[in-house]
């Protein structure tokens, strides 16, 4: 009876052997194709935006950096680093070499350099466009580096498959969107594995590596704080929890060395790298580890008894030190405002520190802290995998999974608290879940193979499931059930009887078998159980990449200055206002024409339109700020005065109320009041609140009704349709007919999305009406009044 | 208004007859008749003169002179004569006549002259017809010169009612044709007609050279002044198939300027009334089979165009950003594919491009035209062929992937017309061998990037040969095909147990104890063998330090294996034996069973140990 059953075994147990060795030859081959598809996957699904828009700088950041790199690729290095742009903050201007992070510029102009000099004539915008993209693909690859170095190249590969469509990634780096973050996930998660490459080799090569990616990380985002706050926190951890070793020295103490001195090499770290509060935690941990690594020295070299004596020394000194350096923390930190926290940072640690202080962080909609639907639109499956994701890292535990659950654990804090940084969570996720998938298919493929109806009667095999079986029913089942399987446990537990009845039946020339005595623990579920949870996982995998497909395709493609819709037939309709608006300007206005418009507009006039403009999205200048808010929320008359101060010749506006495009200034214009009124007093929310409400319809306040914003962007609205419903409100307007008189329309888009006013020049005096000079000398004492409040006066 | 503007705008042309007045007669020809037809529908004023010069001196003529006011000159765009053959209905226009700028003495000097070189000398008494057409830019000016946005826009157009001519000139009529609008004033002669939107002057006879009349025609002209006041066209020959034009514009409409306030809302409910003077398209003929279109600006793909296409055209509709008024100016860029074999052809060795001079748009004007010819790399002896005179320089472009550069035939022509849209020849020699180049560079340079890879992998390129590190490597590479040899052994061993089952197998179907005994003798001494091969594996192992932790492991898998042929070798004998003894199965059953349990866990072992060896 037994010699059939091997005379099956035999041929595939050749087969399995052949296999086995083809599958170690070409390994690597295999993992790099797949590894080369993940990064033309990674690349090819951010170019829906091209394909479905155009090739174009998408928002509103990408177009400053664009701008940078004009100027970066057309003078130069040196004029980059020295450049005084008088193009924006009129009349301050902006010293734009010393407050911009360069990583993404230069990488860029490098790009468009490198490809020039090959004679391929590609335009400074075509290499920004798909800067993005390139480095979505090296970033998966990172991502496969690091999970590796964690878990293997099963588990890095699909963290790299994970990563290369995850949708909060694609949401900042499809093609056009050319933003620091795009470079800077990269060089995040790249600086990650060198860390652990060196944790895990410890080879000062790499920690010298790792130094320079931090450099290029530090150049490139202000999330580099991120890294600096998170890897001695790492080490905090493993000094902790005993796992000090000379890897974890060399690691750590040359990345806080280099990495410090080489961080102030950039002009907008510059002495922060030393200075503020966020690089003080490394500093701190430094000098924790170098005491630790003097105590095991010391352990090393003298008698357990000395060394008792020894602890009690440098216990004292490092205690010494460590309170002399608090004490100079302390010192620093207290001399200084903000407590040495920079804005951003603050609101991190306090969520609510923003909206109480800083309304202009407030206000970015992509500071706010996200809703549950975004983290299932941005991660999708990957919030469900990453809990056996983290289980996984813990069996076992080493310094290397110890870091990545870390990782995500700070990091679903921080997404927690600006939508932002789920960016940063994504990469934690992807790593995890990548885990979680690999080892999950790990033991189910394994349990398949063992079960295939072919090698069922194997005996070997057989009596191995019958031991295992056997043993986990004694064991309580503890061994058997692979641990990132809890959700499959019941279901394999009810198969399990079942089975083992048929598998009696159908053997009974077997004897009771003697229990296993490998000491391998073999994870090995039932054959339905791991077939049914293989096609599930599979079908979950489906469903990401149906999510990530759909979120690269519709949610995340749109370059957000040509808006489409979709008429009731079928047809494509293409608001391109914004383009038209900047276009007239850029034609038909004087080159040094100073434009006013809120802040969100500024970067793309200046990129787009070439002009002048007074704030714009690097709200570097709180009170600059606030005063265009004030004249956007002040009357007609006080509005002229405030931007003929500022040699201001055109105001824009962004109206959505015949079309209905809601991010439109009106439904911004609370945020301009609470700015504005956050420097000059006299601008007061409550003035603009009917009864605590934001309205524009004939329930309005006065004031409402009065400000500039509403006269310009209602300025003939009611003319469209008679009754002036505005379509975004959906409300009819409270003041329809009015005319201005300090401001003249001169140009209107074809959707009216931009309008844009010309200020009329100063009226002639006009002698000899007493009553009319009488009154209008009561309006200048008291504009003298407001005068004091504003600082252009 | 127009009638004193008339007088005003004149000023000029008062010193001019002055000096027209006092100038000599210049040869004996005679003009016996000069029809002018001026054509004003258009922002361009073009002037379809048919003269009929009669020789009346002794001597024979051999050209004949033009002459034109300086004023009018400056905006003089194109200028050709045709002589005309046969007579009334039968006439055709026949050979172009040359024309040139000529500067005859003892003229006045506010007129400029053009002579038409007849092919053969005018005899006494003999008479020509020629047809001459002329055609001029920027001599409509808008009047009032600013408007808003409500206005219409009105021109004026300014010419002598007299043709003005060294000549004396016997007959002679003037008719001009303006747009199907409101005309708001003209000078008003003797013989003068209005009909709809024609005026007519004349006929007019025996005028002495160099009669002068003003005319000022003052009217409403509402169509597109569209001028592009740069156009670059570059022409990129590519032998693989495609002529790639690219063209970049920059527009202005060249009316009366818009002042004060432009309203949306105005121009969206009542675009005919106020918006009357702005333009908002412009129509382009490219040729037919155009393909890969495209038409954006600095800041992108503009949406907002159209194409239709037949055998004969193709028609693209273009609308800027936004309707341009008066003064106002934007720019852009359209590009085409055009196939290859429409537009270059090859003749006596020499390849040549022929292709339309000016501007593909309806009714623009171009102030100034700069046209690049870029040729395939390689291309050599170029020599240019147009039909008129235009400015010519050559240099070079760098290109995907080019080492010496793309030769660029440059070609300037400033106040162009769509009557220059006529064919020009590009003469070059190109080999076609060069095309391979590119392709060639590509492939030598993965080839290099592969051969570099394989050297790279296979050179030792580590600098201390006697480091610690690297000897360390190298045994370890050693043990490591050590391990693997055992492996193969193991595996090996393990193949020649599975013919001693099949041994088994056999002895149960035939009852051949002798073949089954024999099988066994055979596998035992291959299975000695085989463990000869493995001593010194084994040996070395122990030898070599690098191996110290996986050596236990090798040792216990020698071992289990040893074990395992021991124990099929029982149960083989054992199982012969019974079969000899003719025992019952359940009864060799129950003899083999012990041994059997022993063999699939020994299996196991083995199988274990060479997973965890495989993962090392």
């Amino acid at each position: 009876m037994a010699s059939p059953e091997s005379a099956v075994n035999g041929p595939t147990m050749t087969a399995g052997a052949a296999s086995k060795s083809l599958r170690n030859a070409f390994g690597g081959v295999i993992a790099f194709i797949i590894l080369v598809l993940i990064g033309v996957l990674a690349f090819s699904i951010r170019l829906f935006s091209v394909i479905k828009y155009e090739s174009v700088i998408h928002e509103f950041d990408p177009y400053f950096n664009y701008r940078v790199t004009q100027f970066l690729s057309k003078n130069g290095i040196y004029d980059f680093w020295n450049w005084f742009d008088d193009r924006t903050w009129y009349p301050l201007g902006r010293v734009i070499g010393g407050t911009v992070y360069p990583g993404l510029t230069l990488t860029a102009g490098t790009i468009w350099k490198v490809v020039n000099s090959l004679n391929i004539p590609l335009s400074v915008e075509t290499v920004c466009v798909f800067t993005a993209p390139i480095f979505s693909a090296f970033a998966s690859w990172a991502a496969y580096l690091l999970t590796k170095e964690v878990k293997g190249p099963g588990a890095g590969l699909t963290a790299a498959a994970l990563l290369a469509m995850v949708p909060s990634y694609i949401s900042r780096s499809v093609a056009g969107s050319y933003d620091n973050e795009a470079v800077a996930i990269f060089a995040l998660v790249f600086t990650f594995y060198l860390y652990i490459k060196t944790l895990n080799t410890g080879s000062l090569f790499y920690a010298t590596l790792n130094a320079l990616a931090y450099f290029y990380m530090v150049c490139s985002w202000g999330g580099y704080t991120f890294i600096i706050n998170l890897i001695p926190m790492h080490v905090l951890l493993c000094i902790v929890t005993g796992r000090y070793s000379s890897r974890l020295y060399i690691a750590y103490a040359p990345l806080v060395v280099l990495g410090t001195l080489l961080a102030s090499l950039v002009p907008v770290v510059g002495f922060n790298a030393v200075l503020t509060s966020e690089h003080f935690a490394s500093f701190l941990v430094f000098i924790i580890i170098h005491v630790v690594a003097l105590a095991y020295y010391i352990k090393g070299i003298l008698s357990p008894k000395m060394f008792k004596v020894a602890v009690t020394l440098v216990v004292s000194a490092g205690l010494a030190v460590c309170c002399a350096v608090i004490a100079i923390l302390i010192a620093v930190v207290a001399s200084s405002p903000t407590k040495g926290w920079s804005g951003r940072s603050l609101t991190l640690l306090d969520p609510t520190y923003a909206s109480k202080y800083i309304p202009i962080i407030a206000s970015v909609s992509e500071h706010q802290p996200p809703t549950w639907p975004s983290y299932f639109m941005d991660i999708n499956v990957l919030a469900f995998l990453v809990p056996a994701g983290i289980i996984a890292c813990f069996m076992p535990l080493t310094d290397s999974s110890s870091f990545v659950i870390l990782y995500i654990v700070t990091s679903v804090y921080f997404s927690g608290v600006m939508v932002r940084l789920m960016l940063v969570l994504a990469p934690a996720a992807c790593i995890l879940s990548g885990i979680a998938l690999s080892e999950a298919f790990n033991v189910l493929t394994r349990s398949i193979k063992f079960q295939l109806p072919g090698i069922a009667g194997n005996p070997s095999i057989a009596v191995r499931m019958w031991c295992i079986m056997s043993t986990s029913k004694e064991n309580g089942s503890s061994t058997v059930v692979a641990p990132n399987d809890i959700p499959k446990t019941e279901e394999a537990a009810k198969e399990k009887p079942a089975k083992k009845n048929r598998k009696k039946e159908k053997e009974n020339v077997e004897k009771k078998p003697t229990p296993s005595k490998t000491e391998k623990r073999l994870l090995v579920l039932p054959l339905e159980a791991s077939v049914i949870a293989v096609l599930l996982l599979v079908l979950l995998g489906a469903f990401y990449v149906v999510h990530c497909v759909w979120a690269a395709a519709e949610a995340y493609s749109a370059p957000s200055i040509v808006l489409t819709s979709h008429s009731n037939d079928g047809g494509l309709h293409v608001f391109d206002d914004f383009r038209e608006a900047y276009s007239w300007l850029s034609h038909n206005t004087d080159v040094d024409d100073k434009v006013a418009s809120w802040w969100d507009y500024g970067y793309q006039t200046t990129a787009m339109a070439n002009r002048t403009v007074l704030v714009d999205n690097n709200t570097w200048n709180n009170t600059h700020i606030a005063t265009v808010g004030t004249a956007m929320s002040s009357p007609e008359k006080q509005a002229w005065e405030i931007f003929h101060s500022l040699d201001v010749k055109y105001v824009l506006v962004v109206f959505g109320g015949v079309v209905g495009y809601p991010s439109d200034d009106i439904n911004k214009f609370l945020w301009m009041v609470r700015i504005g009124g956050g420097v000059f007093p006299h601008i007061k929310e409550p003035d603009y609140l009917r009864d605590g409400q934001y309205r524009i319809d004939a329930q309005a306040t006065p004031t409402m009704l009065n400000c500039l914003m509403y006269k310009l962007s209602y300025f003939r609205f009611v003319e469209t349709d008679g009754k002036g419903f505005d379509r975004v409100r959906r409300t009819e307007i409270g003041k329809k007919h009015f005319k201005l008189t300090h401001f003249e329309e001169v140009f209107t888009t074809h959707h009216w999305m931009v309008r844009i006013y010309k200020l009329k020049p100063q009226r002639n005096r006009i002698r000899g009406k007493t009553k009319k000079s009488k009154s209008s000398r009561s309006v200048s004492s008291k504009r003298d009044v407001r005068g004091k409040r504003n600082p252009w006066h | 208004m127009g009638l004193g503007l008339g007088v005003m705008r004149t000023i000029e042309f008062l010193l001019l007859i002055i000096a027209i007045l006092s100038a000599p007669v210049l040869s004996d020809l005679i003009l016996s008749k000069v029809e002018r037809r001026i054509d004003l529908t258009s922002q361009i004023a073009r002037i379809a003169s048919t003269i009929k010069a009669e020789n009346d001196g002794s001597s024979s003529v051999s050209e004949i002179l033009l002459s034109i006011p300086e004023v009018q000159a400056k905006n003089l765009a194109y200028l050709t004569a045709k002589l005309v053959e046969g007579k009334g209905k039968a006439k055709t226009s026949g050979v172009a006549l040359a024309v040139e700028p000529a500067n005859p003495k003892g003229m006045p000097p506010a007129l400029s002259f053009y002579t038409m070189i007849l092919p053969k000398p005018l005899a006494n008494g003999d008479s020509v017809t020629l047809d001459v057409l002329a055609a001029f830019t920027h001599s409509l000016r808008p009047f009032p010169e600013k408007i808003t946005q409500a206005d219409i826009q009105l021109v004026v157009f300014q010419d002598t009612a007299h043709y003005l001519s060294p000549y004396p000139v016997k007959v002679q009529s003037l008719t001009l044709k303006l747009p199907d609008a409101r005309i708001e004033s003209y000078t008003k002669l003797e013989n003068t007609k209005g009909l709809g939107s024609e005026i007519k002057y004349g006929p007019y006879e025996n005028l002495p050279p160099f009669s002068y009349s003003p005319v000022a025609i003052h009217f409403e002209a509402n169509q597109a002044f569209a001028v592009a006041r740069e156009l670059v066209r570059e022409i990129e020959i590519s032998h693989w198939g495609n002529v790639q034009v690219t063209e970049h514009y920059d527009i202005v409409h060249g009316g009366a300027m818009s002042k004060g306030e432009f309203s949306r809302l105005d121009y969206q409910s009542k675009p005919q009334i106020r918006g009357a003077s702005a333009f908002k398209h412009l129509v382009a003929k490219l040729p037919p089979r155009a393909h890969s279109i495209y038409y954006r600006d600095a800041i992108g793909n503009i949406s907002t165009s159209h194409v239709r296409g037949d055998s004969k055209k193709t028609e693209i509709l273009i609308e800027p950003r936004y309707p341009l008024f008066g003064g106002w100016k934007t720019a852009f860029t359209i590009g085409y594919g055009l196939p290859l074999q429409d537009f270059v052809f090859e003749s006596e060795g020499k390849r040549f491009l022929n292709f339309s001079f000016g501007s593909p748009m309806h009714d623009l004007v171009t102030d100034s035209i700069t046209l690049k010819v870029v040729l395939p790399e390689g291309s050599k002896y170029l020599s240019v062929s147009t039909p008129f005179v235009v400015q010519q320089e050559e240099e070079i472009k760098m290109s995907h992937l080019d080492i010496f550069g793309r030769p660029v035939v440059v070609l300037k022509k400033a106040n162009v017309v769509p009557e220059h849209n006529q064919f020009f020849q590009v003469y070059y020699q190109f080999n076609a061998l060069a095309m391979l180049m590119e392709p060639f560079m590509l492939i030598t340079g993965i080839f290099f990037l592969f051969v570099t890879c394989i050297i790279y992998v296979h050179v030792d390129l580590s600098i201390s040969k006697s480091s610690a590190s690297y000897l360390a490597k190298l045994q370890w590479d050693d043990v490591r095909a050590t391990v693997q040899q055992i492996q193969n052994t193991v595996n090996q061993c393990l193949s020649t147990h599975e013919k001693l089952e099949a041994s088994l197998r056999d002895l149960s179907r035939t009852g051949d104890v002798q073949a089954c005994k024999a099988a066994r003798k055979a596998t035992d001494g291959l299975l000695k063998e085989l463990s000869k091969e493995l001593k010194p594996l084994i040996s070395f192992l122990q030898s070599s330090p690098p191996a110290a932790h996986i050596l236990p492991k090798v040792e216990e898998l020698v071992a289990k294996e040893r074990e395992l042929q021991e124990r099929l070798m029982a149960k083989h004998s054992t199982i012969v034996d019974s079969y000899e003894k003719k025992l019952g199965g359940r009864e060799t059953e129950n003899r083999v069973a012990s041994v059997q349990q022993k063999i699939v866990a020994l299996r196991q072992d083995i199988e274990d140990l060479m997973e965890y060896i495989d993962e090392i």
